[in-house]
């Protein structure tokens, strides 16, 4: 070893291994991948997160055009259609979007009508038998028996007739629409005394045995019971007259001033609206669509959360700069604001804003400051943080020696160094902002609906009322926004996790 | 450590009274309830507004607020919702329920919470990590509105197992009351099993990859005597503290599930003096609110600095 080491080598056993050619790096072979690249191929591999950012997407794509395209606004309340399940004119044909609802144990007298309201219309309520029960009870001595039906029915021809007054330009506009389109609006009007007196359900149209079912002839068909007293008429009738009318019938009848008619109110809807009936998410208990308030509210929700995530941001990361930088008793003191703000419970925040100012600003105005005034403490926080990492390092001591302002120091310096984990942070305040105005709206503690239309929050609120008689009107409501917040949140973790390599995997 | 504690419980005692304070102004600053003009009470209460100081500034109206509350416990008296009565009466008969609930709630989701978190964190990356991990961030993300709607169509309607509101009466023990309460527990449950699934999760997987980790194997225990007596320990540093803020937040109810349950508790009470504007109240379950927010935060600092020794060390500097 020793000899190894101490042997000498002479000079000239030394030769250059290249004297005359110039000697150089080669080109990188690869390109060079900027940090926002190398994050967004970070964020590619996590699966769950691209899967929230496209649905994300298209959550957002709906509240922005769905309310845009939709031929229903917020003001479309309809008095008839309410609580109604989902309906497509187009779809039902394929059997889904049917206007399905169940009505359960129906006798032979209801069965009558169902039957009586499609014969009438043309509009079949019952879309199918699920089950039928066979009981027997005694009778006069005999036992006799009875079946009771458990029925589908489409609730939307399931309403079939409806009385209504009109005054008598009202009527003649109507025929007059009748005659223009040929749809049967107005059915021949039926007396209460032909039909036992029943003044409460004009879908009966037919004469009736004493036991309340129809009244069949010799080949099973309904036997109509229109009025034919033309001295009852309300107003002359020239319009489209009902297959079979043999010409007396009568349409209308008078009613101090206006007359009293018979209307199909699906066909009614299309005059009223200018389209058939088409809720594709059902109606809720005010009469709205759905489909186009969930996006209403959406839409809401999302713009008032980002624009509160900006304010928010842009207030709490001067606070925490401030605050980070100068450190010391400006940090203490502007610490202690904060303790004392984020004290104060949020949901006494908002009802001392609404009660306050909501007369001089407005509902949106005033619940927004609430959102604002407790809402950058966390994000001043972490501005704070990440001021204390990086204001000791030598390149800010190295602008300092070079006699860089403080404010300099602050924003150009520092503070983009913070940037990232702030704004990625900032996906993650949105589906929280969104949560509280939520709940807020859903506790009735702020009513946005003249402002905003309608909210989620709201549209729930108005749901739980019928969550057993109508479930949609809570569930459709409940999915859009639960799907909002966990793509929001799977999207958030997924970019903070994609920026921040190194907080990977401690908060999911 | 002593020091500490009185330190830190002498800040929050004046945090919340500034907190007070500036609610109090707020709620003052409110135009008062109009009182029917020919009502005999109406003569008692301006008397008794006269005597509340109502038409003296505001820090003589605090003064007298707070020495009425130091002399004679006396929060006012209800001028809308339960017209007449003690404010703070009427509050104490509300905790009982919103405690039973919150009680329950902790007492089964405690348990399973942290259960779940450290079967997650032994199995981790395997398919059970992975649904667990999901239903904690699925259960976390959706407001707790959503999921009692479910329970309640569900296991209320659908099934009919459980009745849909909370039992009548203040017998909070039988078997009645106790089956009323389960769809409203569930529905406070999920979001704290939740909570404590992810915190175990998260903190028993950064301990179970550190050396000393390593070490305990080494030096011959099996893993489960290594993961009981040196992991546990370590993520309960954060668990502990988070398990005492949770009992502290059992008195504040739910605003939300007190509501869609009829639960006859203070969260109920706090939401109808807000929509009635019935100021006493509200200034009451303020001071409540804030109380117990900043009494959880002051309990979880010091449980902190009891069980993690590093902070315990920290301190006596």
């Amino acid at each position: 070893m020793t000899d190894m080491m101490n042997e000498r080598i002479p000079a000239e056993k030394f030769a250059f291994v290249q004297e005359n050619e110039k000697l150089h790096d080669g080109e990188l072979q690869t390109k060079a991948r900027s940090f926002f690249a190398d994050a967004m191929i970070r964020f590619g591999k996590n699966k769950s997160s691209v899967i929230a950012a496209w649905i994300l997407l298209f959550l957002v794509l709906y509240a922005i055009f769905v309310p845009v395209f939709s031929q229903y606004t917020a003001n479309d309340k309809d008095p008839m259609y309410v609580n109604y399940p989902p309906f497509s004119p187009f779809f039902s044909q394929f059997g889904f979007l049917n206007g399905a609802r169940n009505m359960d144990s129906q006798n032979d007298r209801a069965m009558s009508i169902w039957k009586g309201i499609g014969i009438e219309t043309g509009m079949d309520p019952i879309i199918r038998i699920r089950g039928t029960h066979e009981t027997e009870e005694k009778k006069r001595g005999q036992m006799i028996k009875r079946y009771t039906y458990d029925l589908e029915v489409n609730a939307y021809y399931a309403m079939g007739i409806v009385y209504r007054n009109f005054s008598y330009a009202d009527y003649q506009k109507l025929q007059d629409w009748q005659n223009e389109t040929g749809i049967q609006v107005i059915y021949p009007y039926v007396d209460t005394e032909d039909i036992g007196g029943i003044s409460d359900n004009p879908n009966i149209w037919f004469k009736m045995n004493s036991d309340g079912t129809a009244l069949l002839d010799a080949e099973g068909n309904y036997i109509p019971a229109y009025s034919t007293r033309s001295d009852r008429a309300g107003a002359p009738y020239n319009s489209l007259r009902l297959a079979g009318d043999p010409g007396d019938w009568v349409y209308s009848t008078a009613k101090s001033g206006s007359v009293q008619c018979r209307i199909l109110y699906y066909n009614y809807y299309i005059y009223l609206n200018g389209h058939e009936p088409s809720y594709l998410m059902g109606t809720n208990v005010m009469g709205l669509d759905l489909f186009t308030a969930i996006g209403l509210g959406a839409r809401f929700s999302l713009i008032f959360a980002i624009l509160v995530s900006a304010i928010n941001l842009s207030i709490g990361a001067v606070y925490g700069s401030i605050q980070g930088y100068y450190g010391g008793a400006i940090d203490m003191t502007l610490d202690r604001i904060c303790d004392i703000l984020s004290g104060v419970p949020f949901v006494v925040v908002t009802t001392l804003f609404q009660l306050h100012l909501a007369q001089k600003v407005g509902v949106v105005v005033s619940f927004l400051f609430a959102f604002v005034l407790t809402g950058w403490i966390g994000m001043a926080a972490l501005t704070r943080k990440q001021f204390y990492r990086f204001k000791g390092q030598e390149f800010v001591l190295a602008a300092r020696t070079l006699g860089a302002s403080d404010g300099r120091l602050m924003f150009k310096h520092i503070f983009p160094n913070a940037i990232g984990t702030i704004i990625t942070s900032c996906a993650l305040v949105i589906p929280g902002v969104i949560s509280s105005e939520t709940s807020m709206t859903y506790l009735g503690i702020v009513d946005l609906s003249t402002y905003a239309g309608t909210t989620i929050g709201t549209l729930l609120s108005q749901g739980n009322g019928a969550a057993t008689t109508a479930p949609h009107a809570m569930l459709y409501p409940s999915i859009f926004l639960g799907l909002l917040m966990i793509c929001f949140n799977l999207f958030g973790n997924g970019l903070r996790d994609a920026f921040n390599p190194t907080t990977r995997g401690t908060d999911d | 450590m002593v020091k500490y504690i009185l330190q830190r419980m002498l800040y929050m005692i004046m945090v919340f009274f500034i907190i007070t304070l500036m609610c109090f102004v707020l709620v003052r600053m409110l135009p008062l309830p109009v009182l029917p003009p020919d009502d005999p009470h109406t003569a008692v209460v301006l008397m008794r507004r006269e005597a509340l100081g109502y038409n003296e500034p505001y820090l003589a109206q605090f003064g007298l607020f707070l020495k009425n509350i130091f002399t004679n416990w006396d929060w006012g008296l209800s001028e809308k919702l339960y017209f007449g009565q003690n404010v703070w009466d009427i509050f104490v008969g509300k905790l009982p329920a919103s405690m039973i609930v919150n009680l329950y709630s902790i007492i089964g989701s405690i348990p399973i919470g942290i259960g779940l978190g450290i079967f997650a964190a032994l199995k981790k990356n395997t398919w059970i990590d992975y649904a667990i991990s999901t239903l904690t961030m699925v259960v976390i993300s959706v407001p707790s509105f959503v999921y009692a709607f479910l329970i309640q169509y569900i296991f209320c309607f659908k099934l009919q197992w459980f009745p849909f509101l909370m039992a009548g009466g203040t017998n909070y023990f039988t078997w009645k009351m106790f089956r009323s309460l389960i769809p409203p527990v569930m529905a406070l449950s999920f979001g704290t099993i939740a909570g404590f699934a992810r915190t175990t999760r998260a903190e028993l997987t950064e301990v179970l990859t550190s050396e000393f980790m390593l070490l305990a194997r080494t030096k011959g225990l099996t893993r489960t005597q290594a993961t009981v007596s040196h992991a546990l320990r370590n993520c309960f540093v954060v668990i502990v503290p988070a398990i005492f803020g949770e009992f502290i937040g059992i008195l504040g109810g739910s605003l939300i599930i007190e509501g869609i349950f009829a639960i006859p508790g203070v969260g109920g009470l706090t939401l109808n003096a807000i929509k009635g504007l019935d100021y006493n109240i509200f200034m009451l379950s303020t001071c409540f609110y804030t109380a117990i927010g900043l009494a959880a935060s002051l309990v979880v600092d010091v449980s902190y600095g009891f069980i993690d020794p590093r902070i315990r060390m920290g301190s006596k500097k």
